[in-house]
């Protein structure tokens, strides 16, 4: 176990620090709330309604689509990094799961799903 | 930096799954580029059919190999190729007895038959990992195809709410599996099965806490997949919500799957500890055959019963597990080809006598069955005999095998509690037969929806299970020969 004590102290490094920041800046700092300050930040725009809304479910749809292929460009990243060791066998390979999401991507179109309407 | 070695890449190994990638593919684009109302989809079953052919024949071509590869985390054997030619046997006879059910009940999507293939691509890299990783990602490729075709009745609460069932619950087990390899690789340092027993075995006595902690996190995992008790509970209400033709395939599929996985983990790496997770499995395998048998006996409702008919039948796989022994093993291989037969079989019945609006499930519903449709109902009998344990039915030459395994390595007690159960589930089979044969019709029975397809379903369905119990040693001793590379 003793492998593990320098997270251990990381760990404890870390939360002490964020816990002795929020801290000192509650003791130390100086509060003169106006009503501009406490409204929530919403772009410098002043804030309109709650944001407790009810929002279309079409976002649901594209938030999935944008995962799956964030997911894409994650794997697309280290493979760029390691390009020069893996050689056409990794060119082959990227190939193949992009291809593989190609078709992903020609079955959302054809279905609809890129459609708002 | 070093250069990656690419020596294990053997695409001949993975072929069949490729293949089967490649058709599940072609029938999504197909279905997705081409209208509608195509041919109505005839052509997009038989081209699964024919993929699953193909995977099948370029599977059965390489028994005899025993070869690992993708560095150690992929194997044929021929224990992986025997799992993978039932569970292409199970999703072949799945995509017969859909096809005209799907029609009717106007659920007729393409993504049907890519997604029963994508889920056999799961099975086929469960029963073929070589680490646990491996094995986890063909649980999840194999689950997550089910979750959806569970709810493929979208218009249909009760199959939403299955699908909901199913999924919330089997990511639930599913992050016990996980947890359980995580403290395995904690405790080992590997997740590579052979390493493991290894490790194992190099310690020599001495258990790790952790060790024995994932061993049990990784039989819940797998429990809730085979359908063992007390991780049961979702069973009965995803088989009762799902389409008939789905549940016939999660009552084998994913069962033969788990228990591939199953065999082969606590085999090939635990064999050293078996004595830490037999008394678990023990347990296990009494409360799953006693609470499946006991409570199919109160259900009116023929999917119901199907439903805890199959948690009693994983009841007596586990039997085999607990035996642990050579005999076992291959028992357990013969009894899934045919549970296979004669549950695919019962399903197919259930299918042909339903009709859209009108699911025919009661148990009453199905009296004087042998009046008006004889020969429905005898293979009907058969099947139910079958699962019974009759002789010479196939079910009744898998228990055989299995109980003597029990007995054979000094499990009395379970051989005799498993014989008790048999017994006790003789009586909710033959009430079927009895209800068909002595009772007068309680309604008009409506016009059978038969097409060749699901004929043929039944037809192999029955001389499957009579094939495999009156001449059972020909497909025993293939099985005998599947195992060696297990340890």
């Amino acid at each position: 176990m003793i492998q593990y004590l320098p997270i251990l102290i990381l760990f404890i490094i870390a939360a002490g620090f964020a816990i002795t920041n929020i801290g000192l800046s509650a003791v130390l700092g100086r509060r003169k709330p106006t009503a501009e300050k406490l409204s929530p930040y919403e772009c410098g725009i002043d804030p309109v309604g709650t944001a407790r809304e009810r929002f279309s479910v079409k976002f649901y749809l594209i938030a999935m689509i944008f995962v799956i292929f964030d997911i894409e460009v994650v794997f697309l990243y280290p493979w760029a990094v390691a390009f020069k060791e893996l050689k056409l066998f990794g060119f082959i390979e990227m190939l193949i799961f992009v291809g593989i999401l190609l078709v992903c991507y020609l079955y959302i179109w054809k279905r609809g799903g890129l459609e708002w309407d | 930096m070093t250069n990656v070695s690419i020596m294990t890449f053997n695409i001949l190994s993975i072929l069949p799954i490729l293949v089967l990638a490649g058709f599940g593919m072609i029938v999504l684009l197909i279905d997705v580029l081409t209208s509608r109302k195509l041919g109505e989809k005839n052509l997009l079953a038989y081209l699964s059919l024919l993929g699953i052919v193909v995977a099948a024949v370029l599977s059965r071509s390489s028994i005899g190999t025993a070869t690992f590869s993708f560095n150690e985390t992929f194997t044929i054997d021929n224990y992986s190729i025997f799992f993978n030619l039932i569970f292409l046997l199970s999703t072949g006879l799945t995509i017969l007895i859909s096809h005209n059910y799907i029609k009717r009940e106007e659920i007729n999507y393409g993504e049907y038959y890519a997604l029963l293939m994508f889920s056999t691509i799961g099975m086929m890299l469960m029963a073929s990992g070589a680490d646990l990783l491996n094995i986890y990602i063909g649980l999840e490729v194999m689950s997550i195809s089910i979750y959806i075709l569970t709810g493929f009745k979208r218009s249909k609460l009760i199959s939403n709410e299955a699908s909901l069932k199913y999924f919330l619950l089997g990511a639930f087990a599913t992050g016990f599996l996980l947890y359980g390899i995580a403290l395995i690789y904690g405790s080992t340092g590997t997740i590579n099965l052979r390493q493991i027993a290894c490790f194992i075995a190099g310690r020599g006595g001495g258990l790790d806490p952790l060790l024995i902690l994932g061993m049990g996190l990784i039989i819940v995992g797998l429990g809730f997949k085979v359908a063992s008790v007390p991780f049961h509970a979702w069973v009965p209400d995803v088989y009762e919500g799902a389409p008939t033709a789905i549940t016939a395939f999660m009552s084998v599929g994913p069962k033969a799957a788990g228990f591939a996985a199953f065999l082969r983990i606590f085999m090939t790496s635990f064999a050293y500890t078996h004595h830490e997770w037999q008394k678990i499995i023990y347990i296990l395998a009494v409360l799953t055959m006693t609470t499946g048998n006991v409570v199919a006996i109160a259900q009116t409702n023929i999917k119901r019963m199907l439903a805890y008919s199959s948690i009693a039948h994983a009841g007596y796989l586990l039997i085999a597990l607990v035996s642990a022994n050579n005999m076992g093993v291959s028992g357990t291989l013969f009894y899934i080809l045919a549970y296979i037969f004669m549950n695919i079989g019962a399903f197919a019945i259930v299918i042909v006598l339903s009709r859209k609006g009108d699911e025919f499930i009661q148990i009453n519903d199905y009296a004087g069955l042998g009046f008006k449709h004889p020969l429905l109902a005898i293979a009907m009998t058969l099947f139910m005999l079958s699962m019974a344990g009759v002789p010479p039915m196939a079910g009744f030459v898998g228990k055989f095998y299995i109980f003597s395994a029990a007995i054979k390595s000094g499990y009395v007690g379970l051989a005799v509690i498993g014989v008790i159960n048999s017994v006790i589930s003789v009586y909710y089979y033959l009430r079927i037969t009895v209800i068909m044969y002595m009772k007068e019709p309680a309604r008009e029975f409506s016009p059978l929806t038969i097409s060749p397809l699901i004929v043929a379903a039944i037809v192999i369905s029955v001389v499957g299970t009579l094939q495999l119990g009156i001449f059972p040693s020909k497909v025993m001793e293939i099985a005998q020969r599947s195992i060696f590379t297990l340890k």
